[in-house]
């Protein structure tokens, strides 16, 4: 698609000469890329796993936006004479202890469990992107020091720092969103570097150098829409991980408060209560990592799908 | 070789000093402090509690005094458990949380490196498939849900192990079972990648030529190239089982530090969140340092950079 909307940049903006080899250069790239993205689409419909792993993954997706409607509860109405039963036609997910429906529960804690993973995937993905590119494209001593950067980061501690931000700025959900997008960036940083570190010397950025394009759109619009494959990978694979994150802060009561309920918060009340009442923690539990479980197959297929080189086994 | 493990030990201290001083300033930038409770206390009293943890100095001093304390080994008072200095808390909890965290390693360890390996000498039979699903699934439940579960399970259906305290050897197998079988999985899946890479060498092809036996291209001539991923995962997997340890201590209630972290933290207890968090960075440093010569030892291509 990006490589699409390149080629009739460059046509229009370019000077007559340069333009033809450029918008060459462009239409080779676009007909490659178009085939990498069928190729490996094709490739994914083959491995089963990965496609039960995005047909399951969508279907909890859907259930979480939609279900809550769908369910005649409130997730915050409570019961008390009711208190925790067991599932029942009523309530299939049963009740917890304050009488509260568990299925609506789970469904909206898989709202925010999603919506944390998305959010904060989506951070890490501009700090990793437009990190990793900079230091691949600058090379020399920038990319050495930025690296180096991120090697440093790597060896820190860097769940206690998240429990550190969020006992230092409240415990915001919002905040939270950025915590963790904030730290999970390290290998999407060093996935796109090497990525541009190979592409910079081929034909296609020459050109652009040579018409006199700036770094930042050389960057933005010739270097990065070139690494998403690997990109869209390491994306997937940080999903689970943010989601992980934000349950075990959660777990922890560090993560999102009451009323509100994430995966985590439900995990937590279920543990508390699982020697009376184990259907509190068996379905929150199973359905999260469930979702885990489906992203993470998911993220390895598209890797195999995207990179064939990478599928040694 | 002294000169590079010199180098990184130098290093090693900067990263510290760095820690110290962000998590000193996060903490010191919180608005509200540690001191503030629901009733509302006289200015006077308020003013000497303040005055005797120091909190009446600017910010700069308070940090200099607090890095020459450490260096004396003296972690503070605990702010919020009034008559107990951080450093009496961490003499009595660290032992409970080493032994928690050593056997975790431990089975982590000696369960997914021989899986790991197994899986990739007999690759795409059942001995690889098995072992390699179950450290998938593994991976999926993170310590949270596979904590209660093995509770549920041991503690309550069958009945055999106990699921709360710490007293005696049998309260150890939950907890470190729960916070090993998760770094198994990932050990398993990286030693398999790094003996897959190592079998498919053209050495291992010349060596199958020449006749070797396949038992001594496997632990002669691959394994120690094999193991650098799993080496290099050590200092996450341990920065991982002593994160993992402030949730697997809530659950099993075991009173190591993990457990102190988690209510430093929920009460604001300065000193004693600096002090464990000074810990555990020290930890995670040393075992970095440790991979990094591991590395250059079992790879000497590594060429000490």
């Amino acid at each position: 698609m990006t490589d699409h909307s390149e080629t009739a940049v460059l046509g229009n903006e370019a000077a007559p000469v340069p333009r033809h080899s450029a918008s060459e250069i462009a239409e080779h790239e676009l007909i490659q890329g178009s085939s990498l993205w069928k190729d490996a689409w094709s490739r994914l419909r083959k491995n089963r796993l990965a496609v039960a792993s995005l047909v399951i993954f969508l279907l909890i997706v859907v259930a979480s936006i939609v279900g809550p409607w769908l369910v005649p509860y409130n997730s915050q109405e409570q019961d008390l004479f009711l208190g925790a039963t067991a599932p029942s036609a009523a309530h299939w997910f049963g009740t917890d202890t304050l009488g509260r429906d568990l299925l609506v529960r789970t469904l909206e804690g898989g709202r925010i469990s999603l919506m944390v993973g998305l959010i904060a995937t989506v951070v890490s993905l501009a700090i990793g992107v437009i990190y990793g590119a900079t230091a691949g494209y600058m090379g020399g001593k920038v990319d050495a020091t930025m690296m180096r950067f991120v090697d440093l980061l790597y060896a820190l501690p860097f769940t206690i720092f998240v429990i550190l931000l969020m006992v230092a700025f409240g415990r915001s959900m919002w905040l939270m969103f950025v915590a963790i997008g904030a730290v999970e960036w390290l290998s999407m940083a060093r996935i796109v570097r090497a990525g541009v570190m190979g592409l910079k010397k081929q034909e296609f950025v020459e050109a652009a150098v040579s018409l006199g394009y700036s770094h930042k759109r050389i960057i933005l619009r010739h270097l990065i829409p070139n690494v998403l494959g690997p990109v869209i990978v390491i994306a997937t694979l940080t999903v689970p991980a943010v989601m992980l994150l934000e349950a075990f802060l959660s777990f922890l009561g560090l993560g999102v408060q009451p009323p509100n309920a994430s995966w985590g918060v439900l995990i937590n009340e279920g543990q508390q209560n699982m020697e009376i009442f184990p259907w509190l923690l068996i379905f929150p539990a199973f359905l999260f990592a469930l979702t885990l479980f489906c992203l993470n197959f998911l993220g390895d297929g598209l890797r195999d799908a995207l990179d064939p080189k990478s599928a040694k086994d | 070789m002294l000169k590079f493990i010199g180098k990184r030990f130098l290093q090693g201290i900067l990263v510290l000093i760095g820690i110290y001083a962000l998590t000193f300033f996060l903490v010191a930038s919180t608005p509200g402090s540690p001191f503030s409770s629901e009733r509302a206390m006289q200015p006077e009293i308020l003013a000497q509690i303040e005055a005797f943890y120091g909190y009446d100095k600017p910010v700069g001093e308070r940090f200099l005094t607090s890095v020459g304390n450490i260096l004396h080994g003296d972690f503070g008072p605990s702010a919020v458990y009034a008559n107990r200095t951080v450093t009496e808390i961490i003499a009595e909890s660290f032992p409970v949380s080493l032994k928690l965290g050593s056997i975790s390693l431990l089975v982590a360890l000696l369960l997914g490196i021989p899986a790991g390996i197994l899986a990739a000498v007999k690759k795409n039979t059942w001995l690889d498939y098995v072992p390699m699903s179950t450290a998938m699934a593994g991976i999926c439940l993170p310590t949270f849900v596979m904590g209660p579960l093995l509770a549920l399970v041991f503690g309550l259906i069958f009945a055999v192990l106990p699921v709360a305290g710490w007293f005696g050897p049998e309260f150890v197998v939950l907890p470190a079972a729960t916070l090993g079988l998760y770094y198994a999985a990932y050990f398993a899946r990286l030693t398999r990648g790094g003996m897959l890479e190592m079998l498919n060498q053209d050495f291992v092809r010349t060596a199958r030529a020449k006749g070797v036996p396949e038992h001594m291209i496997v632990w002669k001539h691959c394994l120690k190239g094999g193991l650098i991923p799993a080496i290099t995962f050590l200092g996450p997997a341990l920065a991982g089982i002593i994160s993992g340890s402030f949730v697997v201590e809530t659950i099993f209630q075991v009173p190591g530090l993990g457990q102190w972290f988690v209510k430093g933290a929920l009460n604001r207890d300065d000193f004693l969140i600096l002090g464990l968090t000074v810990l555990f960075a020290s930890l995670i440093v040393l075992m970095n340092l440790l991979v990094d010569i591991a590395q250059v030892a079992l790879n000497p291509r590594l060429k000490y950079d």
